[in-house]
């Protein structure tokens, strides 16, 4: 298909695989940031085919791993109210709060829908005026456009039964704490493309310079992420610590102007929260005073739960790098797919998910069981 | 064609009769009392398309003849929102189900018995066309409707229509299909193109529309199983239709069910306009649920003459091998991707859910 197959030709791919092989004379620690990455290096065996060359952290960078549990409970505490009409992407709903998921909310009669756009939402509004219509705003600066424009839109409507519930984040502060952190493995970043479509990569350059870091704006195909790769190796086998851009048919330097603008005008940036890893100072998005209305958290008075994160749950600790899933206690015991105790265990691609899942593939190809 | 609206006798005083109305444009409650209007409602509805001599004595049941030898019974109820989709609409579902679970199976499919819970207020247009499908297609699979039912219940407690059929089918002597006969070196073909009734079911749901060229597959499989079996006979060791959780799931029951380790390797057929909307709403077609597609685990010697098979006929004609049963990882699938990886393909925990990121 026009646009895919180019990115995912297996041929191409492999000469990149072998130029990579070829190229490091040492095994690079790279982390990819955004969650979108880590599902087609899982879902291509791009981590396996490239282990002697390089070992691929998976990072922070999905919302679903990184909304912290306090947002989940209040997520779930809005769902089973009568009044409401919850929206949210797909695949929070399967995300487990302190004590059940979105799903048996909706099981036990909350009134709870996957929409694609926040605008769906806003519209869902308009059209059930007897009730409260609110959406669960998480993401990177990826969401946050278009989340920006459904308050902006709702405003403009004058849609007062609309609100969001907002859990924004930022990638570079997390790209800080992973740096500032005395136990940093990471050498090099792959940024994620489609924050940098928004954003651009201005903001990166400080940070390849201060930490001496390689950091290239890779895309998500299979190609992209393989060329991403080879040009951090190759930055780190020379010396090179830049900001470069793989991404080229997406990401400009000065990123979106027009969204960025929209998302300042709706949000400010706050000190946030991330499952696992605690609270980061300045890495979130919140809605800015003039917005208060649309703010569920004010409207339901929703700042007094709280929630406290399993602490046999090393979550954090992976997202960090600092241990592989199956180091975790919890790993394949008490946590598992079916029963996650911390998110990278939700998703099919979360880190401890992918690993629970290959491990038990290696445990019966060695053993036969 | 026209339709009439019957007009409420009107005394003096101008109030309503309330008199029954004799004509109805859709369901109502009393289509469910056993009376006058459910009599009438399986003469004008019913019987007119499924009428055969078994149904037509109205029993309490069916008094139906069976041949010597094994039959294969099979149940499925059917619910899809909505109704109807591009390429057809529950009442095919509803048939092609029932007849190629039995087609799995091995069994030439013979009877149906069809179970239906309607939503009052479902207009009698869409009913209509739902049977009409449902007649079609048992005509096509050569099956007869020879028994059945009809339950009413009140708006809001139904999705317009529910229906389960029930069918029984005879097996041939010397084929016996079986998820546990799955052997290693044995070649997984799938009949054709994946993940197209999903994708199109989900293109028309409410609140998620989208364009796109995309129509159910919805198809009886039963000529692909009569070439199998005469093909190449009982090499066909097992038979699967990949209906809900898509061919994933399908082929992780038989790694189960066979203690045996499957390798999928080589570009799966998904036509581009369903790998276009799996792109755009983040969900792998390994799991869309299809209507039309078997998969079939065959003997290695086998394996080009049950291919040249399939491909004899238009559901198959795009028939192809997509893996092959291993000694390694029993009871795992996994995927050896272009770049030479591998990709543990499980079992989903529940529903698939479209990805933020």
């Amino acid at each position: 298909m026009k646009y895919l197959s180019e990115y995912r030709d297996p041929a191409l791919a492999r000469t990149l695989v072998d130029r990579i092989l070829r190229t490091s004379t040492k095994r690079w620690t790279l982390m990819e940031v955004c969650g979108g990455q880590t599902h087609t290096i899982v879902k291509q065996g791009i981590h396996e085919v490239l282990a002697d060359a390089v070992e691929m952290i998976h990072g922070p960078g999905c919302p679903v791993c990184v909304t912290p549990l306090e947002q989940i409970d209040r997520a779930l505490h809005l769902a089973a109210r009568p009044d409401v009409i919850f929206t949210s992407f797909g695949d929070m709903l399967r995300v487990p709060g302190s004590e059940c998921d979105l799903f048996q909310v909706k099981a036990r009669g909350g009134n709870v829908r996957i929409v694609y756009s926040p605008l769906d939402a806003v519209e869902l509004a308009r059209r059930h005026p007897d009730r409260e219509v609110v959406f669960f705003a998480v993401g990177f600066e990826t969401t946050a456009p278009a989340n920006a424009m459904a308050v902006w839109r709702a405003r403009e409507l004058g849609v007062d039964n609309f609100s969001v519930l907002v859990s924004h984040v930022t990638v570079p502060p997390a790209m800080v704490a992973i740096l500032e952190d005395p136990g940093n493995r990471v050498q090099g970043f792959l940024a994620a493309g489609h924050v940098c479509t928004v954003m651009g990569w201005e903001e990166y350059d400080p940070l390849a310079e201060r930490y001496a870091v390689p950091i290239v704006v890779t895309g998500f195909e299979p190609l992209d992420i393989l060329e991403g790769i080879w040009m951090a190796v190759v930055q780190l086998e020379e010396g090179r610590h830049e900001v470069e851009n793989q991404y080229v048919r997406s990401v400009r330097r000065e990123g979106n102007r027009p969204a960025q603008e929209l998302v300042s005008r709706v949000f400010h940036v706050v000190d946030r929260g991330w499952r696992g890893i605690g609270t980061i100072p300045a890495s979130g998005l919140g809605l800015r005073p003039e917005f208060a209305a649309f703010d569920a958290e004010r409207k339901f008075d929703l700042h007094h739960i709280r929630a406290e994160e399993p602490a046999e749950c090393r979550a954090g600790d992976v997202l960090r790098g600092h241990i592989k899933p199956f180091e975790c206690p919890a790993f394949g015991g008490a946590c598992t797919p079916e029963s996650p105790l911390g998110a990278p265990m939700v998703s099919t691609e979360g880190a401890c998910a992918a690993y629970h899942n290959f491990g038990r593939f290696q445990a019966a190809a060695a053993g036969g069981a | 064609m026209a339709t009439v609206i019957p007009v409420r006798p009107r005394t003096i005083q101008g109030v309503a009769c309330p008199v029954p109305l004799p004509t109805h444009d859709r369901v109502q409650l009393g289509h469910g009392s056993g009376g006058k209007m459910s009599a009438l409602l399986l003469k004008e509805r019913f019987l007119p398309r499924f009428g055969n001599r078994y149904l037509d004595a109205l029993g309490d049941g069916a008094l139906v003849p069976v041949e010597g030898g094994e039959v294969v019974l099979s149940t499925d109820t059917f619910v899809v929102s909505p109704l109807e989709f591009p390429g057809g609409n529950i009442g095919h579902l509803a048939v092609h189900g029932t007849v190629n679970d039995l087609a799995m199976m091995g069994a030439a499919p013979r009877y149906l018995s069809a179970g239906f819970v309607l939503e009052e207020g479902l207009p009698f247009e869409v009913l209509d066309r739902i049977l009409d499908a449902m007649a079609g297609a048992a005509a096509a699979c050569g099956v007869e409707v020879v028994t059945g039912d009809t339950k009413v219940v009140d708006r809001g407690k139904a999705d317009g229509l529910f229906v389960n059929t029930t069918g029984v089918g005879f097996l041939h002597d010397g084929f016996r299909p079986s998820p546990s006969r799955a052997r290693p070196g044995d070649a997984v073909l799938v009949s054709g193109p994946l993940a197209r009734h999903g994708m199109a079911v989900m293109a028309v749901r409410e609140g998620l529309e989208f364009d796109a060229d995309i129509e159910s597959d919805t198809a009886s499989l039963v000529p692909l199983v009569d070439a199998l079996r005469v093909a190449v006979g009982d090499a066909v060791h097992v038979l699967r239709d990949a209906t809900r959780g898509g061919l994933a799931s399908a082929i992780n029951e038989i790694a189960g069910a066979s203690r045996v380790g499957v390798e999928l390797s080589g570009a799966l057929p998904v036509p581009s306009a369903v790998e276009a909307a799996c792109e755009m709403l983040g969900l792998d077609p390994l799991y869309v649920a299809n209507e039309g597609v078997l998969v079939a685990f065959v003997a290695p010697e086998a394996e080009d003459a049950a291919l040249a098979a399939l491909r004899s006929h238009a559901v198959g004609a795009s028939a192809m091998r997509v893996g092959r049963v291993v000694e390694d990882h029993p009871g795992m699938v996994v995927l050896r991707t272009g770049l030479g990886g591998t990709r543990v393909v499980d079992m989903l925990p529940g529903d698939q859910l479209p990805r933020i990121c």
